[in-house]
């Protein structure tokens, strides 16, 4: 059994900053591997010249500490709570913006937050949206990820008939990621949510985009069939990278599930750019 | 890439004439930036006859926002936002002498259109490489709209610009292209919305 443990709220703040300021500067290795992959079995000589500056791209953001795409996104936070954790020093919610009103002040990050209706920027990146779970143990769990709005404007919650089953998700992802065409940056990661609520599906769907990019599915074989059979279909589509032709429409497409009601069959898909920029530390 | 293109601003005709979709190009000289806020400004100032801030002839127009420089630097990172959402005031620009746009994405119908009936083109950026890019900017200042922050108006000069010409003055889309090319045979259902590609 775990001890009860004081975190303070310093050290989040603290966690939360250098997080967003790593995960834009740094491109994650999966992303890099994929992408070389890329490069090496697209046909469309766009495609390609696309790819290699994609590449070109994260060497030179990693070695200047420059970000490596303007948008530095909407801050979003998982953040998993141990219960026999007792937050010190302050209010962990504001200890989260804190540390994303840092980094995007120290970091030389983009302010990217307005107010909805007036456009008015809020001017240091937050509010940040803030996912909390309460878990097991005497540690804190963070997650960093800054999340462009190009591919976010691209997503989409809906709810299906459940007679439209597996064939019917399969063509709903498909035609999503045929309507975004070039406009979310592709290649894309396709993140899917199914079941839960509605709300729940969308979450699902994001944190589809967490898992290093094209580790299929391990709890569930027909997700991680989905998974492949999407990714297929949508490489087949023709956009390519940045719509300029080819096969790389997608890196890889992530599906993450959870039981819903009888009646109900919700599916969000979340589409991520190729800019996938996360990262954890556990405290 | 076996020829990309040298080419420089103010945007000659003769340029814009020979441009088809598909072309790697890179692009030096002066552009402009603007985004949503910038553009609807220009747009009410250019209906209602006005002085617009900036000269439009023979300009290109980069959608984009960077990051704040670091002290001793340029720039920030710069790249590319969606160009639809400028689509609603770009006929205008046009019309007032904008002859190149650089973003990413498609364009409406009647922005389209105006290119073709105004000897324009419209570049696409690759986006999400916006430390490369910041690389090849020289210069930067702001002209117009600076309470806009980072989508105020900036006048840069860049060197070696890496675009791709989407949308031609023959009307040439290689958006279009790209999946009418490869799609048909294989696209999973008749269902899939095709006015919406």
């Amino acid at each position: 059994m775990a001890g009860l443990r004081e975190i303070s709220c310093r050290v989040v703040s603290k966690t939360v900053r250098d997080l967003f300021i790593e995960v834009n500067y740094r491109l994650g290795d999966d992303v890099l591997d994929a992408l070389q992959h890329a490069v090496d079995t697209e046909d469309s000589e766009l495609g390609r010249y696309a790819l290699e500056r994609i590449i070109e791209n994260a060497e030179i953001a990693g070695r200047e500490s420059l970000p490596l795409c303007q948008d530095t996104g909407l801050a979003v936070v998982f953040v998993e709570v141990g219960q026999d954790v007792h937050v010190v020093d302050g209010d962990l919610y504001e200890a989260i913006q804190e540390g994303v009103r840092e980094a995007y002040s120290h970091g030389f990050l983009r302010k990217s937050v307005c107010d909805p209706l007036s456009r008015e920027n809020t001017s240091d990146n937050t509010p940040a949206v803030i996912h909390a779970d309460i878990v097991k143990g005497n540690k804190i769990r963070i997650v960093a990820m800054p999340k462009g709005g190009g591919s976010e404007n691209m997503s989409s919650s809906v709810v299906l008939l459940p007679s439209d089953g597996i064939e019917g998700i399969k063509q709903h992802v498909v035609d999503m990621v045929a309507k975004a065409g070039p406009n979310p940056c592709p290649p894309v990661i396709v993140g899917v949510g199914i079941g839960g609520s509605l709300e729940m599906s969308a979450l699902l769907s994001k944190k589809a985009l967490l898992r290093p990019v094209g580790e299929p599915n391990k709890g569930d074989d027909r997700l991680s069939t989905m998974e492949s059979e999407i990714l297929k279909e949508v490489n087949s589509l023709g956009t390519g990278p940045q719509g300029y032709g080819g096969r790389t429409t997608a890196l890889a497409v992530h599906i993450e599930m959870m039981p819903c009601h009888i009646a109900s069959l919700p599916v969000s898909v979340n589409i991520q750019c190729h800019v996938a920029r996360h990262g954890e530390t556990i405290i | 890439m076996k020829d990309i293109r040298k080419i420089h601003t103010p945007l000659a005709d003769e340029i814009c004439r020979e441009l088809s979709a598909g072309d790697a190009v890179t692009l030096s000289g002066t552009i402009l930036t603007g985004r949503d806020v910038a553009h609807r400004r220009l747009f009410d100032a250019g209906t209602r006859g006005e002085a617009l801030p900036v000269d439009l002839r023979g300009m290109v127009m980069f959608y984009a926002a960077p990051t704040p420089a670091r002290p001793g630097r340029i720039i920030g990172s710069i790249g590319p936002t969606t160009s639809m959402r400028m689509d609603r005031y770009t006929p205008k620009l046009i019309e007032l002498g904008l002859k190149g746009m650089i973003g990413k994405g498609r364009r409406s119908f009647e922005v389209r259109e105006s290119i073709k009936e105004h000897n324009a083109v419209y570049f696409g950026a690759i986006g999400g490489v916006a430390a490369l890019m910041s690389r090849r900017v020289r210069s930067a200042e702001v002209v117009a709209f600076p309470e806009l922050g980072p989508e105020a108006m900036m006048r840069l000069e860049v060197v070696d610009f890496p675009l791709v010409v989407i949308n031609d003055s023959k009307g040439g889309d290689l958006y279009e292209d790209a999946v009418s090319r490869r799609g048909d045979a294989r696209r999973p259902s008749e269902n899939t919305p095709i006015e919406m590609l």
